[in-house]
């Protein structure tokens, strides 16, 4: 039992900081931003842990390691999202809000209907993402760990609602630059042990995988048959980056826009870095494994990664790693629950609710009773979804990020006539418009619903719920005028530069 | 005192390079990843070129995009935190002392 003494060692350290941040829990910048007290090197390291999930790393070695360059053009879609938000994104969002995206979103408009509409966003990015890692989570743990998936489940559930109620954003913070360093850690050395075998020269690595899968297997291949689905979950990945609640959450935990700066350009390098380590990973895997074995205990090749580690490392090797991916689950469903958790008492509890008359103790009660229900939630929508294809609902949490979430902030920060209907306007054709196309789409209308034919060709809906947001949002704003939102952003623009 | 930084020459001329900056960048992001995405889907035959042993020239540019990404934003960081940022002060700086 390796894997449980490794694990046990990262709960036992997070459950300690928890404990020492209690202290530093108590109002509401402790609560939502730590006080703005964390470095850009740390923050660097813990917007990578909040973004590095147990499916891309699992998940897109397994990929790799089946379907040889098609995975790598997917490993490459989840590093393109960065540079987005550095040039366009993190600064003016740091320089206009307060704890949320929500208050970017809504700093010149009407705060009632844009506050609930951008909640209502984030909440449902959010819960889409956290069943998605519940369901991967609970299956995963039942692989590696051997204990039932419901145990599995419940054990996630009930550390991730500690964490946040007693740590806060500090506690956080913590358990993700921890997990960023066992999962970065840990995937070097199992790279450093797999190009040990081929002398560390990767011509002899894809020369050994070619011998064994034929040419074909760098070429690419699925990609080919429909590259406007590959262009639609580009958008989808690129954007929706940009538009994930408890990656822009973090922007507020550094002490200025310099250090925030910074925090991305960290950030970026871990990611990159992260994604090489992957796709090493899951060509040694496909080597050193084989395929056939990869695919016969896991069809999806979720284990590619633990059994190369067990190949190349030994039992103690695999322990350490099935302990990583296990804290690399809990520590992205802790961020996102404390993303829904604001979402609901900052933006509409505070927000909406108390008309921005709430006290202190009030919303930071208020945050830790939404974070014990948004923990609950995901335990049972975790259990409920047993069993169930739940892969399209990260491509669909993308989607929602990309075509609800950005398109507002990016027009809030940049169009002086943006306007409250524009705003609350495309929130909603994004957000209906990926649930509704994803519903009638490939994944959900033959694979699951099993259907002969999809009505919407695209496995991904993005490319046109992308646009189509932005579309509703110039097309209202022009119809209706504000003059209002535009002296505001007017002074605000002054007021960020000086 | 305000009115006059921002009405100033020199803080225009700063405040749209930064404009033009953080948007040639982005769109240099855009177009490498669509780009790559485009040579995958049409042109087979270039990106299968073997360059090293079997290592096509796709997955070299698979990791060339990965690369790329994260030096662009190094690139911006220097440029913001170390020219933009002192200029910025420079020019209030300035615009103060006049004032006096």
């Amino acid at each position: 039992m390796t894997q449980m003494f490794f694990f046990l060692l990262f709960v036992g350290i997070t459950l300690y900081i928890t404990y020492r941040a209690t202290e530093r829990a108590r109002t509401t910048i402790e609560f939502y931003s730590a006080r703005r007290s964390i470095t850009a090197f740390q923050n660097g390291l813990a917007l990578s842990g909040d973004y590095m999930s147990a499916a891309s790393f699992l998940g897109i070695a397994g990929l790799v390691s089946l379907k040889g360059f098609d995975g790598l053009i997917y490993a490459v879609g989840w590093i393109v999202g960065w540079p987005i938000i550095m040039f366009l994104i993190a600064e003016p969002l740091r320089n206009v809000g307060k704890y949320t995206f929500a208050d970017a979103v809504a700093y010149r408009l009407k705060q009632k209907p844009i506050r609930t509409a951008a909640a209502v966003g984030a909440l449902t990015t959010v819960l889409f993402y956290l069943i998605a890692q519940m369901v991967g989570a609970g299956y995963l743990i039942k692989l590696l760990f051997d204990i039932s998936y419901e145990s599995a489940i419940v054990i996630v559930g009930a550390l991730m609602m500690l964490y946040v109620i007693f740590g806060g954003m500090l506690a956080t913070t913590w358990v993700q630059i921890i997990k960023a360093c066992m999962l970065l850690g840990g995937a070097t050395l199992l790279v450093f042990l797999t190009l040990y075998q081929f002398g560390f020269n990767y011509v002899e690595l894809f020369s050994n995988i070619t011998q064994k899968y034929g040419e074909e297997f760098l070429h690419p291949g699925s990609i080919i048959e429909n590259p406007v689905d590959a262009i639609s979950l580009g958008i989808a990945l690129m954007f929706g980056t940009a538009g994930l609640p408890h990656i822009l959450m973090r922007f507020y935990t550094v002490p200025d826009v310099k250090e925030a700066r910074k925090s991305v350009f960290y950030a970026t390098g871990f990611i990159g870095y992260f994604y090489l380590l992957t796709f090493t990973i899951g060509f040694g895997a496909a080597a050193l494994v084989g395929r056939e074995i990869i695919r016969k205990i896991d069809e999806g090749g979720n284990m590619a990664a633990p059994l190369l580690a067990e190949a190349v490392g030994g039992g103690v090797f695999f322990g350490f790693l099935s302990a990583v991916a296990f804290a690399t689950i809990l520590a992205v469903v802790v961020g996102l629950t404390l993303a829904g958790a604001s979402a609901v008492s900052h933006d509409i509890y505070a927000g909406v609710v108390k008309c921005d008359r709430a006290d202190e103790k009030q919303e930071v009660r208020a945050a830790k009773i939404a974070t014990l229900c948004l923990g609950l939630l995901a335990i049972i929508l975790g259990i409920l979804f047993k069993n169930q294809n739940v892969a399209f609902m990260v491509g669909l949490t993308f989607s929602i990020a990309a075509s609800a979430n950005f398109p507002a902030l990016f027009m809030s920060i940049f169009w002086k006539k943006f306007t409250t209907h524009g705003a609350v306007g495309s929130i909603y054709t994004g957000l209906i418009l990926s649930v509704v196309l994803i519903i009638l789409g490939p994944t959900v209308w033959v694979d699951i619903l099993k259907n002969s034919q999809p009505i919407f060709p695209l496995k991904n809906p993005a490319i046109i719920s992308f646009f189509a947001s932005f579309a509703s949002a110039i097309f209202i704003s022009l119809l209706t005028h504000e003059k209002d939102s535009e002296e505001k952003y007017e002074y605000e623009k002054i007021k960020s530069y000086i | 005192m305000k009115e006059k930084i921002i009405n100033s020459a020199e803080f225009k001329a700063l405040v749209k390079a930064k404009k033009t900056i953080s948007l040639t960048l982005a769109s240099i992001e855009l177009l490498i990843y669509f780009g790559f995405i485009w040579l995958i889907a049409y042109e087979k035959e270039f990106i299968t070129k073997k360059i090293l042993g079997n290592i096509n020239l796709g997955i070299v540019m698979g990791i060339g995009v990965i690369l790329l990404s994260w030096i662009l934003t190094g690139i911006y960081v220097i440029w913001v935190n170390k020219i933009y940022d002192e200029r910025m002060t420079a020019i209030k700086k300035k615009l103060e002392e006049g004032e006096i």
